[in-house]
């Protein structure tokens, strides 16, 4: 096939003097690349009798498969929920931006929004493969509207909706279509959310369950129509209770269907949960943790006022509020303003890079260097049915990996085999 | 044959990988010479391996103009199994060392004819010019290679069943499942190896101890197909202490009287080859005067 011929001309790379991630574990094992695909270099000595055709020496670093964040809101000015002419040029420079973070597929989210917004927007962001110009498209995430109103957080309650009676058209209605969605987030309490759900599945995008005060039975249920994933744990969802455990309850659960596994975003950026309950978590259901970043288009810009969709949202150091009143107050210290009864106690998206992410939920849990980088990498490549090509360094999957020192700091970025990002110090 | 003695495995491992690094580097392989070895797989060279690899990997050794042919290789196992000898191969030795993958011969034991993948691997030795070293181990019922109890003393390469101790013996590498082991085998024959310039076999372990006594202090015996080897003009038998364990203490004292000759060529590797110089007089000559004095028996 010609396909094959071409990759078997390409250049053979050897990445040396590394460790890699391979089946859980980090292997002191070379990493071959031909064709943006990872080589069995033993497949190759023997069957083609070839060696590589350039060696390059890692220094002693570790080799992860690309991180892959499935709920990004923007960055660097950017907000994917702005109705613009100019879409693209917006998730492009976040797609480029983010390389620097280790992440290498995203998929790019979009808080509650008034209609027009989503038949605007929606259309402008297709699924892209990765590259030098930034990391890889997987499909949207649709955070809202179809929520609770309690339990909207930042999410605008003008804006917010319910299903109908005739529940999947009105999706459809609302969204303008379907196409280019991998993900939506639904409270599974709203009526008519089963059929919804049952016909997401089935359209093959994943439906997660988030901003929602379903107790532990609907969420149940919710899972066995085909619900998948849970929207950043804890927040914005009922507190677990021993009697009720809510949604917290499913990572548990013994209701669900045979063989499935229930997946959860965990944002640990050190402010949206408390390291305890991000150790409770992890602990309970260490396989179907997530990382996420939940980024606001504060991320990468600094303090000060930006925009989340219809709202505005105040960032100082790292922690993201709701826009109230401009009193400042210590980080993680409870923020009831004086002055205004609307608080300013509403945590609005994160503004913590994905790499981390991913060092303080190695620090917080004091897990294993292993498994803090698949939360970040495998665990949403299975989330998303892809585990065959992305989040993995198994012979045959996609070359996408990050570089990274032994504090989990970014060095290079990689994509299909080719260098996309490389740290200043690293530069020749 | 030259009987060497180390107090144990790893001193073993060591000195068999000093012995074929100095044979290959005083050959002085080229373009137009390549040395050839046999090499074995198994627990017992594991430790050889990695010295091999080691001296490579200080720069000492390359094996670019070194071409190698194994012994044997398990019929019916796919190649990529982790219990084949090519992923053994590959993972222990091939994958850390520069060898050229043209010049690293294994059987096929998923060939479509296998009499004829046999008949082109002793064809491919013939052409290389015959191995300067053959690498080998023994099992625990005396065999060389898979040259079970009962082989023809002057076989050639060709398809053997497993005699039962070897299977036992080999369900270690298959979680103890008897029936995960491969029955069947191609393997160069006892006449293949006899062949070979220089014969090395490597010995470890109280549980060869046995083999080890009927092999060189018995007849020649189709039973215990190594003891062919007494035969052989020119054969090392590299032991730890407990492989001699079944041997007559004459035996044992006779041969380690002799080391200390054995051990000059082991602390000559030591003295930086680097700073001598590979081909300064002095120490080629004594490499030379010791080798030669040390393998006429």
């Amino acid at each position: 096939m010609r396909g094959g011929q071409v990759a078997a001309r390409a250049p053979v790379i050897q990445f040396t003097n590394c460790r890699i991630l391979r089946g859980g574990a980090l292997l002191r094992e070379d990493l071959w690349v031909r064709g943006g695909r990872i080589l069995d270099p033993e497949k190759l000595f023997f069957e083609e009798r070839r060696v590589a055709d350039e060696q390059r020496d890692c220094g002693g670093c570790i080799l992860a498969p690309g991180f892959i964040d499935v709920q990004i809101n923007g960055g660097f000015g950017v907000d994917f929920s702005q109705a613009s002419e100019d879409v693209g040029s917006g998730v492009a420079l976040v797609a480029r931006r983010i390389l620097s973070h280790g992440v290498t597929s995203f998929c790019p989210t979009l808080v509650t929004s008034p209609l027009e917004v989503y038949h605007k927007v929606l259309p402008q962001i297709p699924v892209k493969s990765g590259g030098p110009h930034g990391a890889g498209v997987l499909g949207v995430h649709l955070e809202g509207p179809f929520i609770s109103r309690e339990k909207r957080g930042a999410h605008p309650e003008a804006h917010l909706r319910s299903f109908e009676a005739d529940a999947f058209q009105d999706v459809l209605a609302t969204y303008g279509g379907l196409d280019n969605v991998r993900i939506v987030t639904l409270a599974p309490e709203l009526g008519h959310s089963h059929e919804v759900i049952r016909e997401l599945t089935a359209l093959g995008i994943c439906v997660s369950l988030g901003h929602s005060v379903a107790d532990l039975g609907t969420a149940e249920e919710a899972v066995q129509s085909g619900a998948t994933f849970i929207t950043h744990l804890f927040n914005a969802m009922l507190p677990f209770h021993h009697r009720d455990p809510g949604i917290v309850g499913l990572l548990t659960s013994d209701r669900l269907p045979a063989g499935r596994r229930i997946f959860y975003g965990m944002i640990a950026d050190g402010i949206h949960t408390n390291p305890a309950a991000l150790r409770i978590a992890h602990r309970a259901h260490p396989k179907g943790l997530v990382l996420v970043t939940d980024a606001v288009p504060a991320l990468g810009l600094g303090n000060g006022r930006h925009t989340l969709g219809q709202q505005e949202v105040e960032v100082e150091g790292l922690t993201a509020y709701v826009a109230g009143c401009l009193v400042s107050f210590p980080p993680l210290a409870p923020r009831t303003c004086p002055l205004c009864s609307r608080g300013t106690n509403t945590l609005s998206g994160s503004i913590a890079p994905m790499d981390a992410c991913v060092r303080h939920f190695l620090q917080a849990t004091g897990c294993s260097v292993e498994s803090a980088l698949e939360a970040a990498s495998l665990h949403p490549a299975q989330l998303l049915g892809l585990e065959k090509c992305k989040g993995t360094l198994d012979f045959g999957a996609d070359a996408d990996f990050v570089v990274l020192d032994d504090s989990l700091h970014v060095r290079a970025t990689y994509i299909s085999g080719e260098l996309v990002w490389q740290a200043e110090e690293a530069r020749p | 044959m030259r009987l060497v003695i180390l107090d144990n495995y790893d001193l073993a491992s060591e000195w068999a990988a000093k012995y074929i690094c100095n044979r290959i580097i005083q050959f002085r392989p080229g373009q137009d010479r390549y040395f050839t070895l046999g090499l074995p797989t198994g627990s017992t060279p594991l430790g050889c391996y990695k010295k091999l690899i080691e001296y490579h990997k200080n720069g000492d050794l390359s094996f670019k103009y070194v071409k190698t042919f194994n012994m044997d290789e398990y019929v019916g196992l796919p190649r990529n199994h982790p219990e084949s000898y090519h992923s053994y191969m590959w993972n222990n030795f091939f994958k850390h060392i520069d060898i050229d993958p043209n010049n690293a011969h294994i059987l096929d034991g998923n060939a479509t004819d296998l009499q004829a993948e046999c008949d082109a691997f002793e064809k491919k030795i013939k052409e290389a010019g015959g191995i300067d070293l053959f690498v080998g181990g023994i099992g625990p019922d005396g065999h060389i290679a898979f040259n079970e109890p009962g082989s023809s003393l002057v076989s050639r390469t060709r398809l053997k069943t497993l005699a039962m101790d070897t299977i036992l013996a080999n369900a270690k590498y298959f979680d103890g499942d008897l029936s995960k082991v491969p029955t069947m085998a191609l393997t160069v024959g006892v006449g293949t190896v006899m062949d070979a310039r220089e014969v090395m076999i490597l010995i470890t372990g109280a549980h060869k101890a046995f083999a080890l006594y009927k092999a060189i202090e018995e007849g020649v015996n189709h039973m215990w197909t190594v003891s062919a080897f007494q035969q052989h003009p020119r054969t090392i038998f590299v032991c730890d202490e407990d492989a001699t364990l079944e041997l007559r203490v004459k035996t044992v004292k006779y041969f380690k009287a002799i080391l200390p000759l054995l051990l000059i060529l082991f602390s000559l590797k030591d003295l930086e080859l680097r700073n001598l110089g590979l081909h300064s007089l002095p120490f080629s000559f004594l490499t030379i005067y010791v080798l030669n004095s040390f393998c006429l028996c």
